[in-house]
């Protein structure tokens, strides 16, 4: 399953739910955001909703700025 | 929203993770604002050490052109941080970075709709600055001057003018270049300041954050004790009475 994270391809060999992938990328939970397509997608739902092929996925955090 | 500390940190032109917790500490603030961006790029650390040192967050939207942008990174900040705080930026350009206020006054609408306490940057326009509280902002964040210029306050009368045309708080937001420019921020009328590169990228951020610290108590000090009006000559300080005569 080819997905777009961050702006990068990234390939899954299996389905993967939102919280799998949060799992690959960072051991924070508090303080990570994901967006799907665009879409925010609560945090309380992360292991439930699963993503599809071609998704666009942005996984956010705290960053200094601003 | 300030029995702490009138003094709001960025966290934006910091060398390190350490030098900025060392700024955090010696200004005295409880109140650090963040941006919000990618994992890979932002790196891990910064929200465990402000939650160590038990300093609320307050998540911003730096970065966003356009009204929905803002406001979809609004409702991200609130899921990461859970928080409805949030500091509205709506840049609109990246030359002088001020605030694209008609862009910034839908985004503004929106997030209050959307139960956020919304604190936008601002430019220095009183009406504009109404305008954004007529929409239920919880407080307006004039620019002093550009963001990282440390020009100060270019407009002081205009920064006195919001402070009369608005009932919610003025945080005096982005120019500051020295601890004098925060000191006249508060003798404005401000609130609080929200300070960044002037502490981040001093040569010593810790010492300049301590500066600033008591810039700003002392500031604000002056305008509530109430300063002596400015006169064309001079009034004596001592009497005449009992002057010996020869």
């Amino acid at each position: 399953m080819r997905l777009t994270v961050n702006g990068r391809s990234f390939e899954a060999e299996t389905k993967l739910s939102v919280l799998a992938l949060v799992e690959t990328l960072t051991e924070a939970r508090r303080g990570v955001a994901v967006a799907v397509n665009g879409e925010v997608v609560p945090r309380s739902t992360w292991s439930a909703v699963p993503l599809a092929e071609g998704d666009a996925v942005e996984v956010l955090t705290a960053a200094q700025g601003g | 929203m300030f029995e702490k500390s009138r003094l709001i940190l960025g966290t934006g032109g910091a060398n390190s993770l350490a030098a900025l917790e060392e700024a955090i500490v010696a200004s005295g603030t409880d109140l650090v604002t963040v941006a919000l961006r990618r994992v890979d790029a932002a790196g891990p650390g910064l929200l465990p050490m402000l939650d160590r040192l038990g300093v609320r967050v307050l998540p911003n939207t730096a970065g966003c052109y356009t009204a929905g942008d803002a406001v979809k990174t609004a409702h991200l900040a609130r899921e990461a941080f859970e928080t409805d705080l949030i500091k509205l930026e709506v840049i609109g350009d990246d030359r002088t970075l001020l605030p694209d206020g008609v862009e910034l006054l839908r985004a503004a609408e929106t997030l209050v709709g959307d139960g956020f306490t919304v604190l936008p940057y601002t430019s220095d326009d009183p009406i504009l600055a109404r305008r954004l509280a007529d929409v239920g902002c919880a407080a307006v964040m004039p620019a002093g001057s550009p963001i990282g210029s440390g020009l100060g306050i270019s407009n002081p009368h205009h920064i006195r003018l919001i402070r009369q045309s608005v009932d919610i708080p003025v945080v005096l937001d982005a120019g500051i270049g020295t601890a004098s420019d925060a000191t006249l921020a508060m003798e404005l009328g401000c609130d609080a300041v929200l300070i960044a590169s002037a502490i981040t990228r001093a040569d010593d951020p810790a010492a300049m954050a301590a500066a600033m610290r008591h810039a700003v108590l002392g500031g604000r000090l002056a305008y509530t004790a109430g300063r002596i009006p400015r006169r064309f000559h001079a009034v004596a300080s001592t009497s005449d009475e009992g002057l010996a005569r020869w």
